[in-house]
């Protein structure tokens, strides 16, 4: 089916900070900031725990089933939240999909 | 039921003043280059005033200590320190997103290596035209533009993150798609697209690089294109020429807002021509920490939030918005760093000039004034 095709396609996809990109905690002012060329983005709780899980090593497949666990959430559905917010920083070129 | 209410109030505190986000670290004001737009004052600091390299240490430490996030590696040519990698190096085991803004220009290929090495996060390589001949006109320096193509593929080689820097002005403005396609082929992932900001040697050079008003409305359209075409795989950010704007540009996302500038023999200034403001004195990080000057320091108050501003900047809604303009186009222009920016349609001032600047742009080109330490 069409829908479980585009499901498998998106949960394969394993994404990376490139380059140049970076998540640092900083300690005068107790923040997290996901740090790139001319941008300082400031992850609100949940963009956090995706990105810690962001290593070029773990799926969206496997973030969202981490992340479902962790919040007793539907793993569907996070999986789909976790690409949109990825795509929205791709289209930055502030992650690699 | 409250005592509390009875006992005098506290002053409201003043709203805490954040740390710095970036710093931009001016290693030195030698370049190969000349453009005739530097935005170096027209007084450059000799080799021999410049920070030793324990100094600019103490200062990244300083400044990885004060919160700030970006340090910008520029000059003049940064390369040209033979202690750039070693600055590099340190400010990345400080914490802090190391970018360096480069011509090029003017330093042995092995430099580059050794700054990759000593983990850059971000370079910054300016071009000054697509045409060969037009780029090493601007930049007064021939050979520039095949100088840049061989570093732009060492860059690529290095796999360090790439951003095309491209100023604009009458000589260039018809280039935008060119550039564009430039970074692309450069593999950048990102471009500036910036307007000349008209201070120092662009304001001495202004009506040989002024565009007519027809030429911007084409060139923020081709951006506009160019953005839709190259979504997801190359950032654009345009820096717009104020002149022609309705509303002037929020510099340096308010003064002492965001920014620190520390210039080659280590003055502290809120903007790179804050200079120009006769009155204002500026701290040195010889005499001073970092964060004594961001917090407390003369300059850095002179025009913090809004209570200096005077009409019609006072009583506008945009006050928050783009904080009156830019104060050193404010003394440039209007001669009163407190006025408002004369960029701003809402100044008096303002269709004087736009007159001036058609009148410019309608000028027959003539020879630039080159950047240099003789001085115009």
């Amino acid at each position: 089916m069409k829908a479980d095709a585009t499901h498998i396609g998106i949960a394969a996809i394993v994404p990376a900070l490139p380059r140049g990109v970076r998540l640092r905690f900083d300690e005068s002012r107790q923040q997290w900031f996901l740090l790139g060329p001319e941008r300082v983005f400031e992850p609100d709780e949940i963009a956090l725990e995706i990105l810690q899980r962001v290593d070029g090593a773990r799926s969206v497949e496997a973030i969202a089933q981490e992340l479902a666990a962790a919040f007793a959430a539907d793993r569907d559905e996070i999986a789909a939240d976790v690409m949109t917010f990825l795509r929205g920083l791709a289209d930055q070129r502030m992650v690699d999909l | 039921m409250s005592d509390v209410e009875t006992l005098p109030q506290a002053t409201p505190a003043r709203p805490v003043l954040p740390p710095p986000m970036g710093l931009l670290a001016e290693l030195t004001h030698r370049c190969s280059l000349r453009c005739p737009y530097c935005s170096n004052p027209l007084e450059l600091d000799r080799r021999s005033q410049e920070l030793s390299t324990a100094e600019w240490k103490r200062l990244i430490d300083e400044a990885a200590a004060l919160g700030v996030l970006h340090i910008y590696f520029s000059g003049g040519e940064p390369m040209l320190r033979r202690d750039i990698a070693e600055l590099v190096a340190h400010a990345s085991a400080a914490g802090l997103y190391t970018n360096m803004i480069t011509s090029g220009v003017g330093f042995q290929p092995a430099v580059l290596d050794a700054v990759a090495e000593a983990g850059l996060d971000h370079i910054q390589l300016s071009v000054q035209a697509i045409d060969a001949k037009t780029c090493d006109r601007v930049a007064g320096y021939e050979g520039a533009a095949e100088r840049k193509h061989a570093v732009a593929a060492a860059i690529a080689r290095l796999g360090l993150r790439l951003t095309v820097n491209a100023v604009i002005h009458r000589e260039n403005v018809h280039e935008i798609p060119g550039f564009v396609e430039l970074a692309e082929a450069w593999g950048a992932a990102r471009i500036e697209i910036a307007h000349v900001q008209y201070y120092g040697w662009g304001l001495v050079n202004r009506a040989r690089l002024m565009p007519t008003r027809r030429q911007v409305e084409t060139a923020m359209a081709q951006v506009e294109a160019a953005r839709s075409r190259t979504a997801g795989r190359l950032v654009i950010d345009s820096v717009l020429p104020d002149y022609y704007a309705r509303y002037p540009k929020a510099c340096m996302g308010g003064w002492g807002a965001r920014l620190m500038n520390v210039t080659p023999s280590g003055r502290a200034l809120p903007c790179h021509a804050a200079e120009t403001i006769a009155g204002l004195s500026f701290d040195n990080i010889r005499d001073s920490s970092l964060s004594e000057i961001w917090y407390r320091g003369a300059a850095f108050n002179a025009f913090r939030g809004t209570d200096w501003m005077k009409e019609p900047c006072r009583s506008c809604a945009r006050k928050e918005q783009d904080f009156g303009g830019c104060r050193c186009q404010a003394m440039a222009l209007a001669g009163d760093a407190a006025a408002t920016d004369p960029a701003c349609s809402l100044s008096p001032l303002h269709e004087k000039l736009v007159a001036l600047a058609e009148a410019e742009a309608a000028s027959e080109l003539s020879d630039f004034i080159y950047r240099g330490y003789q001085g115009v």
